[in-house]
């Protein structure tokens, strides 16, 4: 019972032996001086050989960016272009992560309507009715859809009457900022810690009347803000992601939660 | 039958009649992934040609003189161990050597390593218990049988990329279809030769 084992295990060691062997010796007398940038380039490279550069994959595009010149900003996953800037000398930005965002947070639950609006088809239309669809909210999501029926990658769900972006999906091509009727949807940093989920400008009174999670305006969050980082005008939030830190004490004191984690799904 | 005629027939048989791709259905996923222009279809056609036929008269040897008797059953995992170092080898031989080749080959080169007609070739002769020139014709006829099939699917790839298909069509689902009555039509050859 026990030599056939051994037999197999012998033959398959020896058989893998000598192809190391072989393969070693191959290496090493067909060996070729590369460019250390290649090899550097090919590092930060995203890896995964899509050719989305154009390139036969990824080792092809590093040495195109190093004996060709390529154009060195041409990895859309890639997010460390400034790092391959550095290795070939050039000054180039890195770019982020973006994702759309929807800045509303008044779902059925938690913002009051006007009136029933029947006509379920598209946003664009609601928009045209009185109030800017049956919410009461003048600047809030009409819920019908429409930017999930443009959406090429399936990352918009409307989930009780208020669309919600899968940031897992969104590549922030910007389709459905382009059809939203009430502008509701900006394509943010994926990084930005903290979001403002509300795009209401009327004053305070009248946001707490339509909508229980609106922004009055208070001005709460600039004032706790070490950072400078999030104005009230137009009696609504915004926040500078160029300057957040993500402390999340704006959020924090939000009488109105509507300052979120930015990463939530 | 004079010996030639034999070869001759051999070849066709395995490159024709007995498609690796068409009728046997070996080898789908280089078939269906690098046949989009023929450019590449032909360099992946020639490597496959390369690797099948070095590495059909490797696994014969081992086969032979090694894999005797109660060994038998080793054969898928040594077949695959000698695949993967060839083609490793050429890689290494080609990237010094002939770069352009290598460089126009890029990322199929390896691919071929998962390319299961190289395996299917090699583990069919060996089952079959061919000779080694039977083995030899077997192996370059069924190479030249994937170079045929995948050179005409990329010609027929990039006329259908200007043809107005279907929205639900597009892409992978026309070329499935493509394949289909490629296959249909190799079908045709059936008979012809034993």
């Amino acid at each position: 019972m026990l030599i056939p084992i051994l037999l197999a295990c012998a033959v398959i060691g020896v058989i893998s032996i000598i192809i190391g062997l072989v393969l070693g010796v191959m290496s090493e007398k067909f060996r070729i001086e590369e460019d250390p940038r290649e090899h550097a380039i090919r590092e930060l490279l995203a890896g995964s050989n899509c050719g989305g550069c154009g390139y036969a994959g990824c080792d092809a595009y590093a040495h195109a960016i190093v004996y060709d010149g390529a154009d060195p900003t041409l990895c859309a996953p890639c997010h460390e272009k400034s790092k391959i800037g550095a290795i070939m000398g050039l000054d180039i930005k890195d770019t982020e992560k973006l994702v759309a965002f929807v800045k509303c947070s008044g779902n059925c639950h938690t913002a009051l309507d006007n009136y029933i609006y029947t006509d379920g088809r598209d946003c664009r239309i609601a928009y045209s009715a009185p109030g800017h669809g049956a919410k009461k909210c003048g600047f809030g999501c009409c819920g019908l859809g429409t930017c999930a029926s443009v959406c090429p990658h399936d990352a918009i769900r409307i989930i009780d009457g208020l669309a919600h972006i899968d940031r897992s999906k969104c590549m922030a091509c910007g389709l459905c900022v382009s059809v939203c009727p009430n502008k509701l949807i900006e394509i943010i940093p994926d990084r930005a810690p903290y979001v403002v989920a509300c795009s209401s400008k009327w004053k305070g009174k009248n946001v707490k009347a339509a909508c229980s999670v609106g922004c009055i305006g208070c001005g709460m969050c600039q004032r706790v803000c070490e950072h400078d980082a999030i104005h009230v005008t137009d009696n609504l939030a915004k926040i500078d992601y160029s300057k957040c830190v993500g402390c999340g004490k704006c959020a924090e004191k939000c009488p109105c939660k509507i300052i979120t984690i930015g990463h939530k799904e | 039958m004079s010996f030639f005629s034999t070869l001759f027939l051999g070849i066709i048989s395995a490159a024709l009649v007995n498609n690796v791709v068409l009728s046997r259905f070996l080898g789908l996923c280089p078939f269906l992934g690098v046949s989009k222009k023929t450019s590449t279809a032909v360099g992946m056609g020639t490597a496959v040609i390369a690797v099948i036929t070095l590495s059909s008269a490797i696994t014969f040897v081992i086969d032979h003189f090694i894999l005797r008797e109660n060994l038998r059953y080793l054969r898928t995992i040594v077949f695959i161990l000698i695949i993967a170092a060839l083609v490793q080898t050429v890689e290494i031989i080609l990237k010094k050597k002939i770069p352009s080749l290598y460089k126009a080959l890029g990322v199929y080169l390896p691919l071929i390593t998962t390319n299961c007609a190289v395996l299917g070739v090699a583990i069919d002769s060996a089952q079959k218990s061919y000779t080694f020139v039977e083995t030899m014709v077997y192996s370059v006829g069924t190479a030249v049988g994937f170079l045929v099939a995948i050179v005409l699917m990329s010609g027929i790839r990039e006329r259908i990329e200007h043809n107005d298909i279907p929205e639900s069509f597009k892409g992978m689902p026309i070329v499935l279809v493509t394949a289909g009555l490629m296959a249909i039509a190799f079908f045709g050859f059936k008979g012809t030769i034993g």
